[in-house]
């Protein structure tokens, strides 16, 4: 029986080798696309080209890269407090590493200039749609290359995908890095050379337009220029051979070429962008430009996301208000007051917020947000004030009770009750949003971030999330490029024209005039109008003014509220403004609010910029594979 | 009558185990250490900000060994024996290096065999001599004069000068609890310059702290920095 078995067995086995032939072995694979099927089809080139949209870097994002989550990016550079546990040391510590901001990624690179090699060859795509796409990568690999320069300075400017032989010598492979200005002068040219295939739609905001590589093009030029103009401030900041540095004969070119840009999406040529303007409450209408998706104008290229798409992001539910969070968490984002300062009256003059008079003596507020009446409508779509609301409900961000002998009542919980003198029932002593000291989720600076959170239900839980946008390239920063440009061209009225298109957007209806518009103006319209979106780096490093705004001195509460308008006001430590209500029965003031500047018990360090940090340290490990690299100066 | 087999198995691995663990390299034992000086003078820099760089040619791949230079001004590093060049990163230090010749430009040589002293020369933009300081009353006052030494076309201005008071031995820019800065526009004579800083509340409440003078060069990262020294209030 056992002999049978065998012998079957083995009979099997022979069998099978029989069918064992060529078209068995020889299928096409099941998860992989060959290039020709990829390249012949129109949607599979797409979905290509989605990816590398996809690997599009920002340095402010809502994406956790490297484990550093997204909100970090945008809440950097003592805009704001960081109101979570683990990360106070941000406060503690006196600056930023070397190697902070660093990007070398040739790999991205290399995919992009093969996608532009085979798209090239391929025969069988529309003309048309062929061009566009083609268009679309070189953009792409444009963006990242002005991504790179802002970070690094110049970098070898690789436009074919290399490949290496095997011979034994990689040195044909190792190209030594442009100039600064070669960069800038490539992402130029590449707008330029491109903008003819895009499409001018003003409804496509995730794939590149005529006007975004516009934007990028006059984004690029303006911050060539301000390197070449203000390079002179920081003399140890360049490098002999051009890699870091740009000559400052070059600044005029450069913003003659930003002006053009800017000034080709301002007037219509290339579809009608414009101002948002749909809303009647101003700072509701500065806060709908992150969220509202349908129709809207004013922005130009925006990193989109979809609900229930698989691309979503939790930016809401790290920083929504804590009290009636969707989760338990929230409130991550605390601008700083050092930030809520920074916002004009609307008569144009800047002011402290008024906490006490004159005298010395605590003003005393009615509603909690009053103290915050006739200024900028931008602060309040930037900055989520006590006493406003958030998807219906009111923050109940308040400190404590401070009693008519000037002894404060507060707890340290969120809503936390206590006793009052005189009465016999505890009651709530301190908001259920804070601000307590070294409470993680509360506004310990008593603020909350409001710009790019979603107020649609469900926004803030972990199972839902949110699609707002991240905007890139948005038509006020096309207009604040080109006032900056047209004031370093001397054209004053141009520049005033269209900072106050910006400003009355934000009710500030008085127009500057020519004569008003400085440098100071410039570096303060930015710097409120596009808080928070990844701009506020940039342009301290382009303007080599980083290093005087962070220089690593504490700031004093008494130096806090002074030159408020000024470019290179010091800005090292975040302060937070913390109100209490007046419980003094009898009293006229009681019930009533009153507000202190406070420091923050977390906060010990003081931020020092280093001239090191202006362009990001390159890894010894690109020098060790490529000895021509130029090491960057002052590492 | 198994699991204790198998126990005795695991716990006789692991010794084996724990014997393999042992390192098959020697460590470094040799000491390089040293003073950033200008004519034999020490030069005071801020803690953890100045540093040294040790490179080993001959092993493939070169990264550097950072040696950080203490608020002394004196470094060491723990190393192999062999050849390395010592460097100072361009554009750090409150001081210029100085060119030896064509070749070695200002990268020193040090053959290493045990432990060294090797004190690194360098040109300072300035020195701050005789800085005395006196505390009492909740102040602490400074006085000091401040010496030129680059002079010429690489000669640098001063930004300002800054007296700076901590709780501790560490007194730099990051970490301080007073600090009084004169402009240069206010240094009226190099040779006479004198500062006052008041001592905050200090808790838990102590007698001294410790004091020191900082020159910021205009241009320059690092700022040079007088000795510490402790004050009785």
């Amino acid at each position: 029986m056992k002999k049978i078995f065998y012998i079957l067995l083995i009979g099997v086995l022979t069998l099978n080798w029989g069918c064992d032939d060529d078209a068995f072995l020889n299928r096409p694979p099941t998860n992989i696309l060959t290039d020709a099927q990829i390249w012949n089809s129109e949607e599979q080139v797409l979905s290509v080209l989605g990816d590398l949209y996809n690997r599009y870097v920002d340095i402010a994002t809502f994406k956790t890269i490297n484990d550093i989550p997204g909100w970090t990016t945008i809440g950097d550079f003592n805009e704001a407090f960081w109101s979570e546990a683990g990360r106070y040391n941000a406060f503690q510590n006196s600056g930023w590493d070397v190697r902070s901001w660093a990007a070398w990624d040739y790999g991205y690179i290399r995919e992009m200039n093969l996608f532009i090699q085979k798209c090239t060859a391929a025969e069988k795509l529309d003309p048309g749609v062929k061009a566009r796409f083609l268009a679309e990568a070189r953009f792409l690999r444009a963006s990242y290359y002005f991504e790179l320069v802002k970070r690094m300075g110049g970098v070898p400017l690789i436009l074919e995908p290399l490949t290496y032989d095997f011979s034994g010598d990689p040195s044909y492979l190792q190209h030594p890095r442009a100039k600064e200005s070669e960069i800038y002068d490539f992402v130029i040219s590449e707008a330029e050379a491109i903008k003819a295939d895009l499409p001018a739609n003003v409804g496509e905001k995730s794939r590149a337009t005529k006007a975004a590589a516009l934007a990028m093009e006059a984004r690029a030029a303006l911050y060539a220029a301000s390197i070449a103009k203000y390079g002179v401030n920081t003399p140890s900041v360049a490098l002999p051979g051009g890699e870091v540095g740009i000559p400052a004969s070059m600044a005029q070119g450069y913003y003659t070429k930003a002006l053009a840009a800017a000034k080709a999406i301002i007037d219509g040529s290339v579809g009608a962008y414009g101002l948002y303007t749909k809303k009647p409450d101003l700072s509701e209408n500065f806060a709908s430009i992150f969220y509202d998706k349908a129709n809207n104008p004013e922005v130009i290229f925006v990193e989109d996301y979809k609900l229930q798409s698989g691309k979503v992001h939790y930016f809401t539910g790290w920083n929504q208000p804590r009290y009636g969070a969707e989760e338990e968490e929230g409130g991550r984002i605390n601008p700083s007051l050092n930030f809520v300062e920074a916002f004009e009256k609307l008569d144009n003059t800047f002011a402290p917020i008024p906490t006490v008079n004159a005298a010395g003596t605590p003003l005393y507020y009615d509603n909690q947000v009053d103290i915050f009446a006739g200024r900028d409508a931008r602060l309040a779509g930037t900055v989520m004030l006590p006493g406003t609301t958030f998807k219906g409900r009111a923050v109940d961000i308040w400190a404590g009770f401070q009693l008519g002998n000037g002894t404060i009542v507060s707890g340290d919980d969120r809503g936390a009750q206590k006793t009052l003198p005189g009465k016999t029932v505890p009651e709530q002593v301190v908001g259920f949003d804070g601000p307590i000291d070294g409470f993680e989720f509360t506004a310990q600076t008593g603020f909350y971030l409001r710009k790019y959170l979603d107020p649609v239900v469900g926004s803030g839980q972990r199972g839902v999330n949110s699609e707002v946008w991240l905007v890139r390239y948005r038509f006020a920063e096309v207009l604040l490029n080109a006032a900056e440009a047209a004031f370093h061209l001397g054209q004053l009225p141009v520049a005033a024209e269209y900072m106050n298109m910006v400003r009355a957007r934000a009710g500030l209806v008085t127009p500057l005039k020519a004569a008003d518009i400085n440098f100071d103006r410039i570096v303060h319209e930015r710097r409120v109008e596009l808080a928070f979106e990844g701009h506020y780096l940039y342009d301290m490093k382009r303007w080599r003014i980083a290093h005087q705004i962070m220089d690593g001195n504490a700031i004093s509460q008494a130096e806090l509220s002074k030159d408020l308008g000024k470019a290179t006001k010091r800005n090292t430590q975040p302060y937070g403004l913390w109100s209490y209500k007046i419980y003094n029965p009898g009293s006229p003031t009681n019930g009533k609010w009153i507000y202190k500047v406070t420091r923050l018990s977390r906060v010990t360090g003081a931020d020092r910029f280093q001239l090191g940090n202006y362009y990001s340290y390159i890894s010894d490990d690109v020098v060790n594979n490529n000895p021509k690299i130029v090491r960057n100066p002052n590492h | 009558m198994k699991v204790t087999v198998q126990l005795l198995t695991i716990f006789l691995l692991g010794f084996v185990m724990l014997s393999c663990s042992k390192d098959n390299f020697t460590d470094p034992k040799s000491t390089l250490t040293g003073q950033i000086v200008y004519n034999g003078e020490p030069i005071g820099v801020e803690f953890n900000q100045v540093r040294l760089q040790l490179w080993q040619p001959g092993f493939g791949k070169l990264a550097p060994i950072d040696a950080p230079v203490d608020q002394d001004g004196s470094y060491s590093a723990l190393l192999f024996n062999g050849n390395y060049k010592l460097v100072v990163p361009s554009g750090r230090g409150p001081f210029r290096t100085i060119q030896q010749d064509a070749s070695k430009k200002d990268t020193l040589y040090v053959a290493l065999s045990g432990n060294q002293t090797l004190d690194v020369e360098v040109q300072p933009y300035y020195m701050i001599r005789n800085a005395s300081f006196n505390g009492g009353e909740g102040k602490v006052a400074a006085t000091l004069k401040l010496e030129k030494i680059i002079t010429g076309v690489n000669a640098k201005d001063v930004e300002h000068v800054s007296l700076f008071i901590n709780k501790t031995n560490f007194v730099s820019r990051a970490t301080n609890i007073g600090v009084a800065d004169l402009n240069a526009a206010d240094l009226k004579d190099l040779n006479a310059i004198s500062l006052t800083v008041s001592v905050p509340a200090l808790v838990p409440a102590q007698d001294y702290v410790f004091a020191r003078v900082g020159v910021k060069i205009k241009d320059v990262e690092d700022m040079v920095f007088s000795p510490v020294q402790k004050i009785d209030l």
